[in-house]
């Protein structure tokens, strides 16, 4: 503790504070700075890349084809690193300094090492968008060998993850220096603890990320002269797929922060929230096998063990988040004397405040769209109903999109704010901006599932196969479902737009918020700070909204799975 | 300095409430029902996929596929071969081994099938990585170069069905196709 404190005197500067007006929050200037860096950075990369993801989804709309194929390929590799890598990635060191420093009151543990990360990420981004633009890297975010990129390719998202990495022991660093300064009494409030769980997951997926990047990056430049397929796709699922399960960490961990800073809403226990972030840490790491459930050369054992750990603990604790985040949000608003039916409390929530709404769409969409359809694709035998056909951007849309990046955008409404203090600008616009960008986003996932369970193949440029030597026609149906795709991709992207624009216009243009009296446009819950940063569980609430609502989900997903196994029974016999 | 203080320290003696135990108890049995239904599924289902696998370098698995198509090469009424638009058609013993190369950009050759005959299918791929995805059947296998993946199959319907390559395999992917027949 003594030399950090020492460096931070070295250099002449001591950490300055404020307190936040509307939180009572203390918040540290370089914390706020590397926030806002972070948060810019993200929301860039989410514009660019989702604008190609626009252009990928209307070249992919059978009538009207926008970009020639390789074009398409160039853009879609594009669209996969800029939205999933960048975006979601700076967001997230974002969050993590949000979730130490600010929730903790605490200073950020080494300001310099955090630019440094900053910077190699900022590197690597520019430089992995240099190395697709220049057309010699269109391997998709995959990039499965034998298949080759250009070496910078590779580089690039190798200085990626070592600057996420620094971010990631600036978080820890930022941990121990709030606990030694007695920042904060007892454990860590919940939303911290999350993203604890978030940043050991990212700590493990950097290390294989690593394991396989560097070699296959020696290869490119020739010094490796063969890459094993099978081990490769081994591997890079070990970084692939938990990787994502820093995602959830994090937006759970938003969850419970939005619902605690507008509805005023506790745990219902400490323990069954907690066990359930630590189930992800324990039970995800190995989870790269339902990547690799269609590969040939892996037992069945080894598949099956290693989908569920013989009881699929990974999706047990999502499912129990997925109930504790609604039934703190009800128990909340009981308090806040929502109190008659089993409803009122979900009618007069906050679904004025973009926030919530998007917060709220984020949680039932992930569970419904994108939680299901995981389960389903990650079961040993009916992975081969949609193993690489498009059903599985579908599933994954309706986790990174309508789930995290949802999320996400609810998040950067009380990050402008608070951190940026500077208001929302055009408000009604921005109630509406989840819900565009909602239903744009559920119905990219539903309609490119749709397909998928039509046969329609993934990352391909034409579905009507013109050029192909042997022909084959799809139904008639795949065609409705890739133009409905295109449809909603325009709502999606409209509503990616808006959220771009309002962000930027109010970091730029908004109401300051730092003048005396002012007010904040979509306020707070009154208790919202206290219950953010507050440890301890909620007292006996009544659930049945909760209850009825969970109840919904339990039956969809037991049917959804079952009508599966029934379509799989259809096929072709295996013996 | 704290700014709010909390109630108990020990999170782990907080209590629970009702509906998140019955929650938690519900959700476990069902994941314990998945994971013994795919188990389950090896003994009272027909869709197990195969994990018998070989290494073998590409073009010895090449050589082999020319051989096959050579051997069971069908001739129509005149002993000529058969062909779809320059593929020949391969009719393989009933019950009998099938060899099916992947490379850019083609699944080859054209097989023929009989229905409710079980076939020994060897898959794998001459180049990158491709994907087998028959149609409209929809079932979806990867292939990759250096492993011959040995799987049965018995088709249950007759008619012709397209195999479209679902893996990414660089600018000709979405030209990458083959065929299957089957005849009563
Ligand atoms: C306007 C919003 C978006 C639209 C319209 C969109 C649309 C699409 C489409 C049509 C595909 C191609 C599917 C295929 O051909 O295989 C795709 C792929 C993908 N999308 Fe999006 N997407 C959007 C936003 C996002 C976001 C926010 C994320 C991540 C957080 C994301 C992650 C991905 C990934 C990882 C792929 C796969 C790339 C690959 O196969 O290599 N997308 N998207
Ligand atoms: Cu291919
Ligand atoms: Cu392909």
């Amino acid at each position: 503790m003594t030399t950090i404190d020492h460096s931070g005197a070295i250099a002449g500067q001591q950490p300055v504070y404020r307190s936040c007006r509307f939180t009572g929050l203390r918040v540290e200037r370089s914390a706020e700075l590397l926030i806002r860096a972070n948060a810019v950075a993200a929301v860039v990369f989410l514009a660019l890349g989702g604008l190609m993801g626009l252009m990928v989804a209307l070249t992919r709309w059978p009538a009207v084809q926008l970009l020639p194929a390789e074009w398409f390929y160039l853009v879609l590799t594009g669209h996969g690193a800029n939205v999933l890598l960048f975006w979601i990635l700076f967001f997230e060191i974002a969050v993590l300094y949000f979730a130490s420093a600010i929730i903790l009151g605490s200073r950020i543990a080494a300001p310099k090492w955090a630019w440094l990360a900053f910077l190699l990420m900022i590197v690597g981004a520019v430089m992995a968008n240099y190395a697709v633009l220049r057309g010699d890297s269109t391997v998709m975010f995959t990039s499965y060998p034998p298949m080759m990129a250009s070496q910078w390719f590779y580089l690039s998202l190798i200085l990626f993850a070592v600057g996420a990495l620094i971010a990631v022991f600036v978080f820890f660093g930022t941990l121990v220096v709030a606990k030694a300064e007695g920042t904060y009494n007892g454990s860590v409030p919940l939303v911290t603890f999350g993203a604890i769980t978030a940043a050991i997951i990212a700590v493990f997926t950097i290390a294989s990320g690593a394991i396989i990047l560097v070699p296959t990056w020696l290869w490119s430049l020739g010094l490796i002269s063969e890459m094993d397929t099978l081990m490769y796709k081994l591997i890079w699922w070990g970084m692939g797929h938990s990787s994502q399960q820093i995602n959830v960490s994090a937006h759970v961990s938003i969850w419970y922060a939005i619902a605690a800073m507008l509805v005023g809403a506790k745990p219902l226990s400490e323990k069954v929230s907690r066990t359930a972030f630590l189930m992800y840490i324990f039970f995800l790491q190995l989870a790269s096998a339902h990547h690799l459930l269609a590969e040939p050369g892996l037992s069945e054992t080894w598949k099956i063990v290693n989908t569920s750990y013989m009881m699929y603990l990974a999706v047990m604790a999502s499912m129990i988040h997925g109930m504790t985040v609604p039934g703190a949000i009800e128990a909340a608003q009981r308090r806040n004397g929502f109190d008659r039916g089993a409803f009122e409390w979900l009618r007069k929530a906050p679904w004025g405040h973009p926030a919530f709404s998007g917060m709220f769409l984020s949680l039932v969409m992930f569970g419904f769209i994108g939680g299901i359809s995981g389960v389903v694709l990650g079961t040993e035998q009916l992975n081969v109903l949609m193993h690489n056909t498009i059903y599985v951007p579908g599933h994954f849309h309706g986790t990174v999109v309508t789930g995290t990046t949802l999320a996400f955008m609810a998040m950067t409404y009380l990050v402008v704010p608070l951190i940026f203090q500077r208001d929302i600008i055009w408000p009604t616009l921005a109630k509406w901006q989840p819900w565009i960008f909602g239903a744009g986003a559920a119905g990219i996932s539903m309609f490119m599932m749709g397909a998928g369970t039509l046969g329609v193949p993934r990352r391909q440029w034409d579905i009507a196969l013109s050029d192909a030597n042997l022909h084959y026609e799809f139904a008639p149906g795949a065609y409705l479902m890739m133009g409905m795709n295109g449809l909603s991709a325009i709502l999606a992207a409209t509503g990616g737009v808006i959220f771009v624009l309002i962000v930027v216009g109010s970091v730029v243009g908004g109401p300051r918020l730092d003048a005396a009296g002012a007010k904040l446009r979509f306020p707070l819950h009154d208790a919202g700070a206290q219950a953010v940063s507050h440890y301890g569980s909620e007292k006996h609430p009544k659930l049945t909204g909760t209850a009825i609502l969970v109840t919904i989900f339990f039956i969809s997903f037991v049917l959804y799975y079952f009508i599966n196994w029934k379509y799989l029974s259809e096929l072709w016999l295996f013996n | 300095m704290a700014i709010f203080s909390p109630e108990k320290r020990i999170w782990w003696k907080q209590p629970i409430h009702g509906l998140e135990l019955g929650w938690i108890i519900v959700v476990f049995l069902w994941g314990l029902f998945m994971f013994f239904f795919m188990i389950a599924w090896h003994f009272i289902g027909d869709q197990n996929l195969s994990t018998e696998t070989y290494r073998i370098a590409p073009d010895k698995f090449v050589e082999r596929v020319e051989e096959f198509a050579e051997e069971f090469q069908a001739m129509d009424e005149n002993g000529e071969p058969i062909e779809e638009e320059g593929v020949p058609v391969v009719r393989p013993a009933a019950g009998g081994d099938v060899y099916l190369l992947a490379r850019l950009w083609e699944f080859w050759p054209i097989i023929e099938l009989k229905k409710g005959e079980s076939y020994r299918f060897h898959l794998s791929s001459a180049d990158w990585q491709h994907g087998f995805s028959l149609q409209p059947t929809n079932i979806n296998i990867s292939v990759h170069p250096g492993y011959e993946h040995v799987l049965s199959l018995t088709p249950t319907e007759s008619g012709v069905f397209g195999i479209v390559c679902n893996e990414y395999c660089g600018i000709g992917h979405h030209t990458m196709t083959g065929r299957i027949r089957v005849v009563e």
